[in-house]
């Protein structure tokens, strides 16, 4: 049996955060008006990624609805449907496909000023399980001009290995189980500062305790000065990261807004990141182009310090406790810029339907690795050489380029 | 200063949390007609938010307090 091995980290990273996100989400959703129940809503969405020999595409299905004046629930459910041919697949592998299925159960209840959310979320997939908890609660101030949000989940995860057997099928490795425990705590505070402009600002710290790598991925190392040879990748069993966000929105006179982000963070691997972003939003209600559109733009830009047990080639086997060549834990910088388009409208004959959106998002992302070299001109492409390989830790910068498509409708009752 | 800095912004924390009526807002709530606008909400739908926030979590070694990151789940 040989592994099969791939591209995981797109899909394993997420899947850790599957809390976070969940959390987050509960946290805006009560944070921001923690006295009032959220909207009643349906949406429907179409994603697409395509970057890096890496194709992710699945629909998204989402549903709220209120129970009385206290209390609201919400369900979602998603198929990612993964085809990879990443860098990492093409110099150790073959290309593989996978899917995931996830369900996600939230339910918010509002008591005065205060709203508590709970929920729960289970992910499956042919060589990871992850089940998450979270719970948060936010609390209306100083005559609603401030929220506070306390939020905390809890990650569950078992991670498998994909090998084929003798017949070629895919089966879990009987040699390799591994868990993963998360935790995350967040605080987050929003604050209305005049009657246009309101900030934002959330700390969070995520903890995680068990198998933190991928089970597929290699490092390479010199032999000699001109040879290179792979092993497996090395993480420490634990990981402690620190964010901080602070975000603002400012109404203009003409019916419009800007918006921008700052994030920083670190943790206990040594990486430090930087975010910022930078958005405007611009309706456009004239008979001219008919209908209610509403228009925005995005611009955001990343950059991070490599983890400090990460090397490009390291300089011999076995060269340290923990080794890592994974390329999000390289030193990069990434620039992103996205554009939506809104339509919204009402339908007579529906008096139920509020509104309904139809919405169209295209962002392409641009990533530059600072020490994240293509190995593909030494290692070549699924098991086969390259015609002039260059030599070990000589080959040009790796570059990233994708685009992600969303097309999503949107329903509020 | 920091220390003394923290501590004022604790008890003006505390002290909002304990019910002080005495702060009296400062933006009424008919002055928040604009903020109440659609167009001023952090964030998008939320599991086309997540979607991406996802995109991004993937890609990058950085993670957490991403604010308006949107609902359910969307990993991928």
């Amino acid at each position: 049996m040989r592994p099969d091995t791939g591209f995981r980290r797109f899909v394993i990273t997420c899947r850790r955060h599957a809390a976070a996100a969940g959390l987050l989400a509960a946290l805006f959703i009560s944070g921001a008006h923690a006295g009032v129940l959220p909207e009643d809503e349906a949406d429907l969405l179409y994603f697409r990624y395509d970057g890096g020999g890496v194709q992710v595409q699945g629909p998204s299905m989402l549903v709220r609805k209120s129970i009385g004046d206290h209390v609201s629930i919400e369900a979602d459910y998603l198929i990612d449907m993964v085809s990879s041919a990443s860098i990492d697949v093409e110099t150790s592998a073959s290309p593989y496909d996978d899917e995931r299925t996830q369900y996600g159960l939230t339910a918010s209840f509002l008591h005065g000023k205060s709203t508590y959310t709970v929920g729960y979320s289970d992910s499956t997939e042919s060589d990871y399980l992850a089940k998450t908890m979270y719970a948060s609660v936010a609390h209306d101030m100083f005559g609603d001009l401030t929220t506070v949000s306390f939020s905390y989940s809890k990650g569950d995860n078992d991670v498998f290995r994909n090998v084929k057997d003798p017949d070629g099928h895919k089966i879990n490795d009987p040699a390799f189980h591994e868990t993963l425990e998360t935790q995350n705590f967040s605080v987050g505070v929003s604050q209305i500062i005049t009657k246009n402009l309101i900030l934002q600002g959330q700390y969070e710290v995520i903890t995680d305790e068990g198998w933190t790598n991928s089970p597929y991925r290699s490092v390479r190392f010199f032999i000699g000065t001109d040879q290179q040879g792979q092993q497996p990748e090395v993480y420490p069993n634990t990981r402690t990261s620190n964010a901080a966000s602070i975000r603002a929105k400012y109404f203009l006179p003409y019916r419009a807004a800007i918006d921008g982000m700052y994030r920083f963070y670190t943790d206990t691997w040594g990486i430090v990141g930087h975010t910022a972003e930078l958005g405007y939003v611009h309706p456009l209600d004239n008979a001219f182009i008919g209908g209610n559109w509403i228009f925005e733009g995005r611009l955001r830009y990343y950059t991070q310090q490599a983890a400090d047990f990460y090397q490009d080639i390291f300089p011999r086997a076995d060269f340290s406790n923990f080794m890592a060549r994974d390329k999000e834990l390289a030193t990069y910088s990434a620039m992103t810029a996205g554009l939506i388009a809104t339509y919204e409208f009402k339908i007579d004959r529906f008096p139920w339907l509020s509104k309904g959106q139809l919405n169209f998002r295209y962002d392409y992302m641009a990533v530059d690795y600072d020490d994240f070299r293509d190995a593909r001109f030494s290692l070549g492409s699924f098991g086969t050489l390259p015609d002039e390989p260059f030599a070990p830790g000589t080959e040009p910068l790796y570059k990233l380029r994708a685009n992600i498509f969303q097309f999503y409708v949107s329903a509020f009752f | 200063m920091r220390i003394l800095r923290g501590l004022l912004v604790l008890s003006v924390l505390a002290f909002g949390a304990t019910g002080c009526s005495s702060i009296e807002p400062w933006v009424k709530p008919y002055d928040r007609e604009n903020l109440a606008d659609p167009i001023m909400a952090f964030g998008h739908a939320p599991n086309s938010q997540a979607f991406l926030d996802h995109v991004f979590d993937s890609r990058e070694g950085s993670r957490g307090a991403t604010g308006g990151a949107g609902g359910g789940c969307g990993c991928n």
